[in-house]
């Protein structure tokens, strides 16, 4: 109940108009990255951060938490009016949701996803609220060898479980270890990587990466892919539900926000796996099972609550550990070094404030959301039609902007185009930009606390192990990277007859 | 020899469409009609959906020296009706007006005064009612 008088404080101090503002803010152009394919919150958060520079710590994470909360949101109109997922969390979403509007109930398959977005997101910060602090409790006993485990299980997760190939993934992690490696070693000072240059020995900025990565790449990829024939898009009036959309969707969003806070909780997060599961459960358990394929409200309620019930799960590992787990956290991390807070275990001790105050505006911009966004759908229909290059020419003119103001040295700038570069050939070559993104910020840490691990046993590895949760962790760690294969190969091999069997008869 | 409509789905590309019709019915020609997007916005709401060309086919079936509708894209809408008129060597253009405001014309630029200067055939300007 302690959290819950820290939340209440938190709530207070959330209630200043100017706080309300930000989050207001945050939630509005959240949902307008969301709704727009390409550009997500990821994207919107890096590029926000050199604006924040100049602002209190807490009132840009009230702003960013908008950000993200409203991009899961955001997504999934653009998945329901155009069956063009703004986000990967909202592919489920269009399965149902886009049959749901060609037959006319576009108004009530917007409607569910706004509430089941509230419920489900209301919900999952209320688990933060008092999961977060147990496990931050837990986590401050946790030495040095073990905290390295765990941010190598969380990276391990990320690359390998997320995402269709394995070896991109890792492409994808090391190309970011690399890039975390540029500059100054962080223990000794030599310098690293750096060409014998003295402007990259002072550290790559994250805010260049980012913004490379993310808003440059992006923009790039687009410019090569300009043009292409336009979308059908629903017409859409003002979204509501009827008194069976609501008996029909109450559960679903209860059974979604379920299943999405668990897997945002655990540091393999990602918000596609629980929609998902959340979209076979709903299958399986409705009553409508015709309806399902043709736009059965169920299919869009219980996976639209499950990724804003991952998205709020995701602020455990963040809040109690300092692990990101998605793209956005992870820039947010970022964010939270560049405020010169150290994230961490410690982070609910040191920095309470933030912490609640963050947690309470959780709240009231999922409220915001509700209460801004069923009313606005038609206007964020019209958003999609914005021809591309105003769009990109102003995401480039902040990307330049910001990348130039972090150290106004116009060096930076070329290493954003180079960064940009690198952006285009992720997404030429279908690499995963999180497992890249996670290995630059989460890199240097890992470093840090590695040989902060070798430094007590004095260089020997045992050090890494003489923790019983490390080497706990070092087991799941074997097995995350064992067992699949293995099981697929023993499956594969089941598989084979039957599927020779198969061809055999469709040739026939 | 033929007669070419630039079509929009709404009030001035069906008052060209009709007048196109009739045209091509007076002088015994093919119809082909065209409509072009940028294809920069995910969006287009000048570009006929698969249900609203269906449609179109259908109101065309009746010509008898027969029809053909064509979905355009490229960067600019004028150069890709010209395109066809050139391609189908056309006798006849007709394209619909609109008011425009000074203002508007210099920011956005105007397709319809491209068409009248540009196109190597004569061209019948319509005006929604």
């Amino acid at each position: 109940m302690e959290s819950l008088s820290l939340l209440w404080g938190g709530l207070e101090a959330a209630f200043t108009p100017t706080n309300l503002l930000y989050a207001a803010l945050g939630v509005f152009l959240g949902t307008f990255v969301g709704v727009l394919p390409g550009i997500g919150p990821a994207m919107a958060v890096a590029l926000l951060l050199p604006v924040t520079n100049g602002m209190e710590p807490t009132q840009a994470f009230i702003m960013f938490a908008g950000i993200y909360y409203g991009g899961m949101y955001g997504g999934s109109t653009t998945s329901i009016l155009l069956n063009t997922p703004g986000e990967s969390a909202s592919v489920m979403t269009a399965i149902e949701g886009n049959k749901m509007a060609k037959n006319g109930r576009a108004a009530q398959a917007l409607a569910t996803a706004a509430i089941g977005s509230f419920v489900a997101g209301t919900i999952g910060t209320l688990c933060v609220v008092f999961f977060a602090p147990a496990m931050a409790k837990v986590a401050v006993k946790v030495g040095a060898p073990s905290y390295f485990a765990m941010m190598l299980l969380a990276v391990v997760l990320v690359t390998s479980v997320l995402g269709s190939s394995k070896l991109r993934g890792y492409i994808g992690l090391f190309t970011g270890l690399t890039i975390g490696l540029v500059g100054l070693d962080l223990s000794t000072g030599q310098p690293r990587l750096d060409f014998g240059n003295p402007l990259l020995a002072g550290r790559i900025d994250v805010v260049v990466v980012a913004v490379g990565i993310f808003a440059l790449g992006e923009a790039l990829w687009v410019a090569a892919h300009l043009r292409s024939r336009p979308l059908t898009i629903v017409p859409v009036g003002q979204p509501f539900m009827g008194r069976d959309d609501w008996s029909r969707s109450w559960k679903p969003w209860l059974r979604g926000t379920a299943i999405g806070f668990p897997f945002g909780a655990i540091p393999a997060g990602g918000a596609e796996t629980p929609t998902f599961l959340s979209y076979l459960l709903e299958r399986r358990l409705t009553k409508n099972k015709h309806e399902f394929g043709h736009g059965a409200i169920e299919g869009v309620a219980g996976p639209e609550a499950a990724n804003n019930a991952s998205a709020a799960g995701t602020f455990v590992p963040l809040l109690a550990l300092g692990l990101p787990v998605t793209a956005t956290a992870t820039i947010m991390l970022a964010a939270m070094q560049g405020f010169g807070i150290q994230p961490g275990p410690q982070l609910m001790e040191d920095e309470p404030d933030l912490v609640w105050t963050l947690l309470a505006s959780l709240l009231i911009g999922n409220t915001l959301l509700l209460v801004l966004n069923l009313p606005l759908a038609p206007l964020w229909a019209r958003l999609l039609r914005t021809p591309r290059p105003y769009l990109y020419s102003g995401i480039l003119f902040f990307a330049s902007l910001g990348a130039y103001t972090v150290n106004q040295q116009p060096f930076d700038l070329f290493l954003l185009l180079l960064f940009g570069l690198l952006g285009f050939a992720i997404r030429r070559f279908g690499i995963p930009v999180l497992p890249l993104i996670l290995g630059v910020i989460l890199g240097p840490l890992m470093e840090v606390k590695l040989r902060e691990a070798l430094a007590l046993s004095d260089g020997s590895l045992s050090g890494l192990f003489n923790e019983p949760l490390a080497i706990l962790i070092y087991i799941v760690i074997a097995l995350v990277l064992i067992v699949p294969p293995v099981l697929e190969r023993v499956h594969g091999r089941g598989d084979t007859p039957a599927r020779e069997r198969e061809e055999q008869m469709s040739d026939s | 020899m033929t007669v070419v409509v630039g079509y929009l789905p709404n009030q001035y590309g069906k008052a060209a469409l009709a007048e196109a019709i009739s045209e091509a019915r007076l002088r015994g020609r093919r119809l082909v009609v065209v409509n072009a997007t940028k294809g920069d916005a995910l969006v287009d709401t000048h570009y006929a959906s698969e249900q609203g060309i269906a449609e179109l086919e259908a109101e065309l079936s009746s010509l008898e020296e027969g029809h053909e509708v064509r979905q355009t894209l490229g960067p600019d809408i004028a150069e890709q009706i010209l395109d066809v008129v050139r391609e189908v060597d056309a006798s006849l253009l007709v394209i619909g007006l609109r008011h425009r405001s000074a203002v508007g014309k210099i920011l956005m630029g105007s397709t319809a005064q491209r068409l009248l200067l540009d196109c190597p055939c004569p061209v019948l300007g319509v005006k929604a009612t």
